[in-house]
């Protein structure tokens, strides 16, 4: 099909748009970033920084009592070690079990019930959570948002590795089997390999979910040793008198790993997405 | 194997996720159950309980305020998700015309959708803000506003705004779903309309949305069950505030159980809650099963 030249200019135009739309607010909290805040109070705003100011980084990345740097740093040492280990455990439980709705039919409104265990808000079990972690002493502790981030990242990784296992031909392991491997041989040595990319898209998705939540994370932690990034983030913009460009060199920070790994996901993101993944 | 082997396989291979969801998610699910039909309270060791029976939920049947939560979620729920998805559909049409730089620009769908929630709310209301704030800067260097606002301030604005934030993080997603739905209508089938006279407008509503309209549907329940649950936007952008023009279910749920520390009777709002989002939740799981039953 010929487009007319109007049509294309007008495809032009509209792309242009739609790429300043998504760049633009982006651009502005780096701009915000490393600008001084008298230059951002100037009626009329003046724009670009006359002087980049990149020292809000610098601290960030200092370990001095009480900093920013020190808040900041520990917040992504928990938002890490929560997001590696709640996935690790997910993929550990939650590849069994895919396996099994795949290849062993007979138990899908088992699947279904999973399903809708991950869709329910989360405020029906903020409160038996939050007194048994009390109990337990597990408040305030990256453990007890290892264990509750489970809820969210197991049924979502059961789901999306049965249908990376239903695209693996079972052909391929009637011939194992007949060599004599077992289960645990084939799933390891045959399936899994062969379901490689859809094992490191649920991973990943898996991670970013983790890495993204927020509403456990404010309810059951309370200082450094187990805030995670959103929080923590929630904290800087939340305080009376605000470095607004250090709030934006936080946030700019913590988005960039996920943003990484969505660009990297790009190809697997639609089977991902179709799996539920829809958050918001 | 022997049918009764495999039967005995498949459940040793599910037992480690059953294990797992019964005990964080089953057995808190079973006691706010319980605890709705309580006043018991979230201070101290233990709960100190009585059981009223079905007095939360008449409480909750006559809570104006409640009401109004459910209206403001509502409200933002079909807002947000409706313009998401018209947005989506456009922008995936554009992105789906040849143009110079094609997969670049439609790599850039990713960016809203991987900033975490949290970094989009503190983004926005950074742009929204009384005094540093760029769209106040923006709107009266174009000579469209005369003086700064306070977008998130002003009870008649702050709900909208939100709404707009969410809109830019969430619509990028419909935007791939549709892409990708795109792909698989027929290119014949435009070819055979327009040999028929079939202009553009009647091409769009004849072929491409009916191609489409199944995994956007999808789409569609999925993200308006996830809207419908929002918290985290509200909790950085608003608080709930100003004059509780912004305070949605999950935000009311919240306080009722953190800030007053009423568990009963924040069990009883979880519930009901809950219960909204269910029947979302079941058209989602028609769907599903619709979906493997076809193939």
């Amino acid at each position: 099909m010929r487009r007319s030249l109007t049509a294309t200019i007008l495809v032009y135009v509209a792309v242009a748009l739609f790429v300043a739309s998504i760049l633009a607010p982006v651009a502005w909290l780096f701009i915000m970033s490393i600008s001084d805040a008298n230059d951002l109070t100037t009626i009329p705003l003046r724009w670009i920084p006359e002087q980049p100011d990149f020292s809000r980084y610098a601290r960030l990345f200092s370990l001095e009592e009480g900093s920013a740097g020190l808040t900041f740093l520990s917040a992504l040492r928990n938002s890490v070690i929560v997001a590696v280990s709640a996935t690790a455990i997910a993929l550990a439980a939650g590849i069994p079990a895919a396996y099994s709705f795949s290849r062993y039919p007979g138990r899908m409104p088992l699947l279904y019930a999973v399903i809708v265990t991950y869709m329910m808000p989360p405020v029906v079990l903020i409160l038996p959570l939050y007194k048994v972690f009390s109990a337990l002493g597990l408040l305030n502790n990256v453990t007890s948002l290892i264990i509750v981030y489970c809820t969210i990242l197991l049924p979502f990784v059961t789901w999306l590795m049965k249908s990376g296992f239903d695209s693996v031909p079972v052909e391929i392991e009637q011939a194992a089997s007949i060599d004599g491997a077992n289960l645990f041989q084939i799933l390891t040595r045959i399936t899994l390999p062969v379901a490689a990319a859809s094992t490191g898209a649920a991973a990943l998705f898996a991670l970013l979910l983790a890495w993204d939540e927020f509403f456990y994370a404010l309810l059951y932690t309370s200082d450094t040793r187990a805030k995670t990034l959103p929080v923590a983030i929630a904290d800087f913009a939340a305080g009376r008198a605000t470095d607004y460009g250090l709030i934006s060199a936080v946030g700019l920070l913590a988005a960039l790993p996920p943003v990484l790994i969505g660009f990297f996901l790009q190809k697997s993101l639609l089977s991902g997405l179709s799996a539920g993944s829809v958050k918001g | 194997m022997a049918p009764a082997q495999q039967d005995r396989t498949a459940w040793l291979l599910l037992t480690p996720m059953i294990s797992i969801m019964v005990l964080v998610t089953a057995f808190p699910l079973l006691n706010t159950l319980w605890l709705a039909f309580t006043d018991a309270s979230l201070t101290g060791q233990g709960y100190v309980w009585q059981w009223i029976g079905l007095e939360n939920f008449a409480y909750i049947l006559d809570d104006s305020d409640f009401r109004a939560a459910v209206g403001r979620t509502t409200y933002f729920t079909v807002l947000s998700v409706s313009a998401e998805v018209v947005l989506g559909v456009l922008v995936a049409l554009l992105l789906n015309q040849e143009f110079k730089g094609r997969t670049l620009v439609r790599a850039l769908l990713i960016l809203p959708w991987a900033l975490p929630t949290i970094v989009n709310a503190v983004m926005w209301r950074l742009i929204y803000n009384p005094e540093y704030g760029s769209l106040n800067a923006l709107l009266t260097q174009i000579g469209l506003l005369d003086a700064y606002r306070s977008w998130l301030g002003d009870p008649a604005t702050a709900m909208n705004m939100v709404i707009l934030a969410d809109i830019w993080k969430n619509y990028p997603l419909i935007a791939l779903i549709a892409l990708a739905a795109l792909q698989t209508v027929p290119k014949d089938l435009y070819e055979a309309a327009i040999m028929d006279g079939a202009n553009a407008w009647t091409r769009f509503w004849k072929i491409t949305l009916p191609g489409i309209i199944g995994s956007l549907s999808v789409a569609m329940v999925l993200r308006a069950i996830e809207a419908f649950k929002v918290f985290d936007i509200f909790y950085v952008m608003t608080r709930g505030g100003p004059a509780d023009s912004t305070k949605t279910v999950s935000f009311f749920v919240y306080q009722e159980s953190f800030t007053y520390l009423r568990a009963g009777s924040g069990a009883a709002y979880a519930l009901t809650v809950t219960a909204m989002s269910g029947l979302m939740i079941s058209i989602y799981v028609v769907m599903l099963v619709r979906r493997e039953k076809r193939s």
